[in-house]
């Protein structure tokens, strides 16, 4: 049973973006890297910011990250997180991957303990039709 | 030859009510009915203005809108990019340009937004950019985006809760005095606003803007044809829009910024630009009309328009600068968008008009210079500074 309720919002991602969703099929977090000069980028663009080539590595995430910032959202503006109220959305940020952060949950804990520099684990959630979202908890 | 000056000479709006409130009429005929009231405002007629100017995804079509007036040419319409009221300065901007550069003779600048009747801005929407990468994480709102950002922020600074809620208590007290504040009859005290419910921490209700249905326009044109109209006259100073970098990724900021720019309103640069512009200091600021969507962002605007140092907005708005009657600084005078109406910012432009005409609810005496800002903490964020000559 994935995180949310079945009629959570799918990624429904761009020709741009379809990359990275591949990857997550795979239970594999990977960001954009430029083949030229390394700069690391997310969400995905079709262009290196740092010199213009198009050129893709997909690098891959270590599985431990640190809490940047966070919210715990209390009110539901989609019917489908009514269940699941309050629940954490964060920013997280790899201290071995620097120059990306990641828009993320984290998940089985007291909204109350969430802080800034709480270190997280990832964990695959299986939301169905062979996708896999990626998420946190401590 | 002297070079064409700008200048506000006429506002028009509509009746401000709750989302769904306006019901008899469509939003393009209430925009068109506020464009008019500008021009009449103005001592103009329609056949006046040959340019139209919104900003932001506006609804209501330009060159449609120039036949509903009865416009005999149109010679400049024109939108900035971004979601909201990011643009909001920045159409004026555009005015601005046009009237400036020769393009057009007077442009209508307007905001039509009757959230009953179309999108609600609080309920989730599929079509973001981006969309992807935050709605599977149930982060769908306005609300709860920017949360990150004012967690952030008082994360690094000295910010409080009290903090926040004196934006929020300052902008009821003021739509208190005015009677076209949506909230012009609900008093609004310290208990109440942390007794509000939590929508996203650390953002409580009243931390977050009103959901209405509303329209305003402005009325520019050249400095030369505002000394024969019949309103003071009103010179934009300056108005500028843009962005930091990475500032456009993400629906409504990115997450990927230095932490300097992180927790701001991307207004730092902006604010630069625009003061040199002017030709004015932050001290010359009499009254600021700030985008006021979320509080968190008028305390990081507060700080980033040199009003006070990084970090020290708590502090500056607790001594009570953003007051009317003891403040150095009154700011959103009307109720802003936490209390008067949510017009995407145009109604924040109208007040700074009638500050600097002396006719404000809440009016400081003697305005003569007011900062007005478009959307904060999106991309691209707007501001101008308007000065009574
Ligand atoms: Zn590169």
């Amino acid at each position: 049973m994935s995180y949310f309720p079945d009629d959570m919002p799918r990624p429904e991602p761009t020709m741009d973006e379809a990359g990275f969703w591949e990857f997550c099929k795979d239970r594999s977090l990977r960001f954009q890297a430029c083949t030229s000069c390394g700069t690391l980028r997310h969400p995905p663009l079709p262009m290196c910011p740092h010199c213009q080539s198009c050129g893709i590595d997909w690098k891959e995430a270590p599985p431990d990250a640190e809490v940047y910032s966070y919210t715990v959202v209390r009110h539901a503006s989609h019917p489908a997180v009514t269940p699941r109220l309050p629940y954490v959305v964060a920013v997280v940020e790899f201290p071995a991957l620097p120059g990306v952060r990641l828009i993320t949950n984290i998940t089985d804990i007291d909204p109350g303990a969430v802080r800034i520099g709480l270190p997280v684990k990832l964990w695959w959630d299986d939301i169905g039709e062979g996708m896999h979202v990626p998420r946190f908890r401590a | 030859m002297t070079r064409r000056k700008a200048c506000l000479v006429g506002v028009g709006q509509s009746e401000f009510t709750r989302w769904g409130g306006i019901k008899d009429r469509s939003q393009f005929q209430i925009t068109a009915q506020a464009i008019v009231s500008a021009i009449r405002d103005a001592g103009m007629q329609p056949a006046d203005v040959d340019g139209l100017a919104s900003f932001s995804d506006d609804a209501n079509s330009a060159p449609l809108m120039a036949v509903a007036l009865g416009l005999p040419k149109l010679r400049w319409s024109s939108m900035v990019w971004g979601g909201g009221g990011g643009g909001s300065m920045g159409g004026l901007a555009q005015a601005c340009a046009a009237v400036e550069s020769g393009q057009a003779e007077a442009v209508a600048v307007y905001r039509g937004l009757c959230q009953g009747q179309g999108r609600r801005f609080g309920k989730f929407s599929a079509v973001r950019p981006g969309a992807s990468f935050v709605n599977p994480f149930g982060l769908f709102s306005p609300p709860s985006m920017l949360a990150l950002l004012v967690r952030r922020f008082m994360h690094l600074y000295p910010i409080t809760e009290l903090h926040l809620a004196e934006v929020a208590l300052n902008a009821r007290a003021n739509a208190n005095r005015n009677p076209n504040a949506v909230m012009h009859d609900k008093p609004l005290t310290l208990e109440q606003y942390l007794d509000g419910r939590w929508i996203a921490e650390p953002l409580r209700l009243y931390d977050c803007c009103l959901e209405t249905d509303g329209a305003c326009a402005v009325v520019v044109t050249t400095r030369e044809r505002a000394a024969d109209l019949q309103q003071p006259v009103i010179e934009v100073l300056s108005s500028i829009h843009g962005g930091g970098p990475q500032w456009g990724h993400g629906p409504l900021a990115s997450h990927n910024m230095p932490d300097a720019d992180y927790a701001s309103t991307n207004g730092r640069g902006l604010a630069r630009d625009l003061y040199a512009a002017a030709g004015v200091a932050p001290a010359d600021i009499d009254v600021a009309q700030i985008y006021d969507h979320f509080s968190g962002l008028v305390l990081m605007a507060l700080e980033e328009y040199g009003f006070c140092g990084r970090g020290e907005s708590g502090a500056f708005v607790e001594s009570g600068a953003i007051r009317r009657d003891s403040g150095k600084l009154p700011i959103n005078t009307s109720g802003g968008q936490l209390s008067e109406a949510y017009v995407h910012g145009m109604n924040l432009l109208i007040e700074g008009v009638r500050q600097l005409r002396g006719t404000s609810t809440s009016q400081v005496p003697d305005a003569r210079v007011c900062l007005v800002t478009g959307g904060l903490g999106v991309s691209p964020t707007s501001a101008a500074i308007l000065g009574r000559v």
